[in-house]
């Protein structure tokens, strides 16, 4: 039985970019690929999954967050990757956890005699619980920062629009006044009253 | 090593921790690069090197090192925040060779601690559950920490949000108020204007 594996990663993803990684996956592993953006933009990117012949086993585009749990129908280098290629100008942090096999049993059922102690047993569920707790700790974590990132873009939008608007109103006002008097100017010549 | 990426050769590659404060984190990498003659990446190329530096969120640089192609680093965080670890080979090729690349496998870990495997293979039963026992404590307070950080994140969203809610309020006003005062200037402007051009 191997190791679980599980490897996170949070980078950033410029635009028009496209980062791949690679991992060399046994045949019959279970493995299960979980990806989030964070930050950027409309917060959704492209991921792509393929196996060693090439062959697509999940390909999404402009999602903010999937999770992909497949087995490893043979061995090789597995290859997803994710691309911000349709943005424009905004770069994207995305985060992923790419999980390969299962976790060993903490106390392994070989050489044994007896079934587990309650003590062992108390340890094997406590051990899943914080592995549960662990996991919506990342999920919960991702989703505060990426509703952070959201309220602080809306807050220098509305300043910086705001501001303009403010700016554009008081312009646009004076510049009128003083536009209708300029066509009055004009017409001092001809208006001038006759005969008074 | 597990995963690995490709970057170019005098590429630097980022990537992101936000951790709480006091979190160790280790890292192993193996770095190969791409021969073009053999067509394959080279299992240790002589003088390779890597800069690994760790810049912590107040722009600080908590570690700046030249490793060899294959090591471990590893830091401890004293603020939280988001941690910047980044890589970049020493090469000094200032001709870009075209196709040449690098390897980099990468394998990150955060705040875990590792299990002593021989202390756990002792055949003493109860030694065994008290090693995986402190190992369960040790996961709870790495747990806790990152709940304590969790909490200030969210209390400063909480407060970004409260603020864009007054800012909107406020501006609102303002802008109303601006609208209300150079309407009245307008007209009065415009009113006296006239009565001088003795148009009224």
């Amino acid at each position: 039985a191997c190791a679980a594996r599980a490897s996170e990663i949070t980078f950033e993803l410029p635009d028009n970019a496209k980062q791949c990684f690679y991992e060399e996956i046994a045949q019959g592993t279970k493995c299960t690929l979980e990806f989030q953006v964070i930050t950027g933009g409309h917060y959704d990117v492209d991921c792509r999954l393929e196996d060693p012949d090439g062959i697509v086993l999940y390909k999404e585009m402009k999602k903010q967050y999937d999770s992909f749990t497949f087995t490893a129908s043979r061995n090789g280098t597995y290859k997803f990757c994710f691309s911000n290629e349709f943005s424009t100008f905004t770069h994207k942090t995305v985060y992923f956890d790419f999980q390969v096999g299962e976790d060993p049993p903490l106390f392994p059922s070989e050489n044994r005699v007896t079934a587990l102690t309650q003590m062992e047993s108390a340890c094997v569920s406590i051990h899943e619980a914080l592995k549960s707790v662990i996991d919506y700790q990342t999920h919960f974590r991702l989703r505060e920062a990426q509703g952070r990132s959201r309220a602080e873009d809306l807050n220098t939008r509305v300043a910086y629009w705001s501001i303009g608007e403010a700016i554009i109103l008081l312009v646009v006002s004076i510049g009128q006044v003083f536009l209708l008097k300029s066509f009055f100017s004009d017409k001092r010549t001809t208006t001038t009253r006759v005969g008074s | 090593l597990a995963l690995y990426f490709h970057i170019g050769e005098r590429e630097e590659k980022c990537i992101i921790e936000d951790i709480p404060s006091d979190t160790l984190v280790v890292g192993n990498y193996k770095v190969q690069r791409w021969d073009i003659h053999k067509h394959d990446f080279l299992e240790s190329a002589p003088g390779l090197g890597m800069f690994v530096t760790v810049t912590s969120p107040s722009g600080e640089v908590l570690l700046s090192k030249l490793y060899g192609p294959q090591g471990t680093f590893s830091f401890t965080s004293y603020l939280s925040g988001e941690h910047i670890i980044c890589f970049q080979s020493n090469s000094t090729r200032f001709a870009v060779i075209a196709g040449s690349k690098l390897r980099i496998h990468l394998d990150i870990r955060v705040g875990e601690h590792f299990l002593d495997e021989s202390a756990i293979q002792a055949k003493d039963k109860v030694n065994e559950v008290n090693v995986r026992l402190e190992h369960l404590i040790e996961q709870i307070h790495h747990v806790t920490k990152e709940q304590d950080y969790e909490r200030k994140r969210e209390e400063k969203f909480r407060k970004t949000s409260e603020e864009t809610n007054s800012n909107i309020l406020w501006w609102a006003i303002v802008q109303t108020l601006i609208l209300i005062s150079v309407g009245i200037w307008q007209i009065k402007s415009l009113r006296d204007f006239f009565i001088s051009k003795k148009l009224v």
